[in-house]
């Protein structure tokens, strides 16, 4: 009665090897979309269906996985994810970025500095990052083929001649290997400069776009700017309410209707592991502070 | 120097020899055969159907001639067949030392961003990469266009159908092109806004020292700006010779009734 319903991590073989194939095409080509015949997953179209596939087909009986969502383990979509596979393929999960084999993520890449024993997946909705300049894809597809991206800074020039400054703060685009001009997927420009050199491999998959790419471990990745509007990454300029990182990028969250918001790690994780550590952030003690104005008080 | 000016100018810059295209059974263009000189402006007139925009379509190497070469001289001397040159070299050259203007300026244009970044684009294909300075050029050019440089940041959506036509002229002249073909420019716009851009365009084109081919229906367009004039009837070209000598002597019927249409001034 309780014989698995599905092959392990959900998809078939044949499926599974299609997938292998674009994703080591992928690995050969830096930077370079591969198209693969994309299957219907059990979850919409934008939850992360390029991913999952990914994940599946890379996925062993070995392997530790650790899904992230905006840098949280806990939100709707990691949980799900984590379970899929925690159900289809009996992998052990984790939330913790150092014991984790394979990592599927959602729009951040974890603060703590990944190793070479580590694979990224990250979910990526629009691969082509020209779609929105030239929307033939024949066209895009001939200017990736013959490296014309001055196109791509026709957007970084309107962005300056609005803004002032490049006002590009996700889905920023790279040069990954000095050839291909790549979409680094809706993450955050301050996840930028982790991608250059990385020891993990990083792969995308794209389910609706059908398209996988991917970044070869210790490969240059550089952000696109001008000579006098240089990349900068972006932060906001505070520490962690919980945790007092610094460097870390930071979630706003709003509490209340008179203009207080606090500014905490996205990377639930990292927060987590620094607050264990004993660091403490200005909100971090906030039961025991109630606790004294309440005892002062009364 | 001097010298060295007088042989490029001595050789042509853009031939055609032969060039015919048919489409099925339709021949579109039958055996056109000419030399376009380096600051020679060339006219091709006739009515609409006689092949004119087939005819440039192939010597902008957009088109695939039936049978004919076009060669064209590169920035180095070389003179090269059109046909035999790569894709990545055609559109190379096509951005870079040609031009090509529409008659719809949304074709030409990019209409969603900003008229600088429309100046701008041709610069950054090549590699430019310093905003101060591709900005400053395209401000440069909104001037000799006449456009107001206020409006440098406006796109050409929000542009008049004559400023458009002048945008897409700067937009193709910014990196100095040597070669610009113009597909009725003027088509179109009212009577005195063309007369401003063809105005425009006769100086641009002497301080430019360009050699254009010109297609267009108007024969007032071929007097003012052009040298030469081909006419064109049925994929024929039926007439060619000095401006001032077609237009005032006609010798082929066609040409005559072509000229005896245009109403007195």
């Amino acid at each position: 009665m309780n014989a698995p319903a599905y092959n392990f991590a959900y998809l078939d073989e044949q499926t599974k090897r299609m997938i292998r194939r674009a994703i080591l095409k992928a690995i050969a080509i830096p930077g370079y979309q591969v198209p693969f015949a994309s299957r219907e997953m059990p979850m919409p179209y934008g939850w992360g269906t390029g991913g999952v596939q990914v994940t599946a087909a890379i996925l062993g009986p070995q392997d530790v996985l650790k899904v992230i969502d905006q840098g949280s383990d806990d939100t709707t979509n990691a949980i799900s994810i984590r379970k899929f596979f925690a159900k289809t393929a009996g992998v052990a999960t984790t939330t913790a970025t150092d014991e984790a084999t394979v990592i599927q993520t959602r729009h951040r890449i974890p603060e703590t500095s990944l190793h070479a024993n580590q694979v990224l997946v990250y979910q990526v909705p629009i691969p082509e990052p020209l779609r929105f300049l030239e929307p033939r894809e024949t066209e895009t597809r001939r200017m990736h083929a013959l490296a014309e991206y001055g196109l791509m800074h026709v957007k970084l020039y309107e962005d300056i001649a609005r803004f002032g400054h490049i006002a590009t703060a996700y889905a920023y685009p790279v040069k990954v290997n000095a050839r291909y001009v790549m979409d680094p997927s809706p993450t955050p420009k301050f996840d930028n400069p982790k991608m250059d050199n990385c020891p993990a491999l990083q792969l995308f998959g794209a389910g609706r776009e059908k398209r996988i790419y991917a970044i070869p471990p210790y490969t240059q990745v550089v952000s696109l700017d001008f000579e006098d509007h240089p990349f900068e990454p972006y932060r906001f300029n505070a520490p962690c309410a919980l945790c007092a990182a610094e460097n870390s990028y930071l979630d706003e969250i709003v509490t209340d209707d008179k203009g207080g918001r606090m500014f905490v790690c996205s990377d639930t994780d990292y927060c987590e592991g620094r607050q264990a550590a004993g660091h403490h952030g200005s909100l971090s003690a906030a039961p025991y502070k109630e606790k004294a104005q309440e005892a002062s008080n009364g | 120097m001097a010298d060295q000016n007088l042989v490029e100018n001595d050789e042509p810059l853009l031939v055609a020899k032969s060039l015919s295209k048919s489409f099925g059974r339709i021949a579109a263009c039958r055996d056109a055969s000419f030399s376009l000189y380096p600051g020679e402006v060339l006219a091709i007139v006739g009515e609409s159907g006689s092949g004119k925009s087939t005819l440039l379509q192939m010597l902008s190497g957009q088109l695939a001639a039936s049978s004919g070469h076009v060669s064209y001289r590169m920035r180095d001397g070389i003179t090269r067949d059109l046909a035999t040159l790569g894709e990545a070299e055609r559109r190379f050259l096509f951005r870079t030392d040609w031009g090509f203007v529409h008659q719809d300026p949304a074709q030409g244009l990019r209409m969603a961003v900003s008229a600088g970044a429309n100046v701008g684009e041709r610069l950054m294909a090549v590699g430019w990469n310093h905003y101060g300075r591709i900005r400053d050029t395209a401000s440069d050019w909104l001037t000799r266009v006449e456009i107001d440089t206020a409006r440098i940041d406006d796109t050409p959506r929000t542009y008049s159908g004559g400023m458009r036509q002048r945008l897409q002229i700067a937009r193709n002249l910014v990196t100095e092109p040597r070669l610009v073909f113009m597909d009725e420019p003027t088509g179109g716009l009212d009577v005195s806004v063309q007369a401003r851009l063809l105005d425009l365009l006769r100086s641009l084109v002497a301080e430019l020292h360009l050699a254009v081919v010109i297609v267009t229906h108007d024969l007032a367009v071929a007097r003012l700006l052009s040298h030469r004039v081909m006419v064109m009837k049925g994929g024929r070209v039926i007439e060619t010779g000095l401006t001032d000598q077609v237009l005032d002597d006609p010798r082929e019927p066609y040409t005559q009734l072509l000229v005896s249409s245009i109403l007195p001034p």
